[in-house]
């Protein structure tokens, strides 16, 4: 099990309740952890149409996750 | 090429002003202004949320890009954040070019780009008091209103 931080933002932030936790999980990668997040927060995007961050970069789905990383769940953009 | 997240109102005349180049034959600008409706509802108010560290970042590879793609001798865009009013210009392109086939197209790259790739959200506010987060399922104006899930994951 590792540590990490996940920051929500916009309807992610709203629907959690909170804009970051600290979630201790066996997931291995970012997709892994964005479907344990997901299913507790009741998350109704997916990974096709969300992106996610690493320690501010943007990363992939297949992305390993290290103890003390922060996630960023970014919901569907919606700039302009 | 500079792009910006800005909390204040754009101002398109001060924004063009630092294109003016002698070569330049074309200027294109594009201006994203709030409208009063979207998918049948009446808006009255947008709001912009964005991660500007990492906006501000791809804001500025979609800049380059389009300098490497197009013949161009200026780029630039901000983008808004914050609460807007109907009528507000919430994001501006402008490029210049010797021609205006190039400053077309690349002022149509830039802002079809922006608005697909940067982490910036809107959260429009329906005349009818309801909201709702757009192109999301989750938040969508269907399940506004502070059904906030209440478990925890820590």
């Amino acid at each position: 099990m590792i540590d990490v931080t996940a920051r929500y933002f916009a309807a992610f932030r709203d629907k959690a309740g909170r804009s970051s936790e600290t979630v201790k999980t066996s997931a291995s990668t970012a997709g892994a952890l964005f479907a344990e997040i997901a299913a507790v927060h009741g998350f109704a995007d997916t990974e096709a149409t969300c992106k996610v961050a690493i320690n501010d970069e943007f990363a992939s789905w297949d992305s390993p996750l290290a103890n003390g990383d922060t996630v960023l769940f970014f919901p569907p953009v919606a700039g302009g | 090429m500079s792009f910006r997240i800005s909390a204040t109102p754009l101002d398109p005349e001060q924004l063009k002003a630092p294109l003016s180049a002698a070569a330049a034959g074309a200027c294109v600008c594009f201006e994203g202004w709030v409208r009063n409706h979207n998918e049948g509802e009446s808006v009255k108010a947008l709001e912009y949320e964005a991660h500007e560290v990492l906006a501000a970042k791809e804001g500025q590879t979609i800049l380059e890009e389009a300098a490497a793609r197009f013949s161009l001798h200026s780029a630039a865009a901000e983008h808004r954040t914050g609460l807007l009013e109907i009528g507000d210009c919430a994001v501006w392109v402008g490029v210049t070019s010797s021609h205006r086939g190039e400053a077309f197209e690349a002022c149509r790259y830039i802002i079809d780009e922006l608005k697909a790739r940067l982490p910036i959200w809107k959260k429009e506010h329906y005349v009818d008091g309801q909201s709702g987060w757009i192109n999301c399922v989750t938040g969508s104006a269907e399940e506004a209103d502070g059904k906030s899930a209440s478990t925890s994951i820590s």
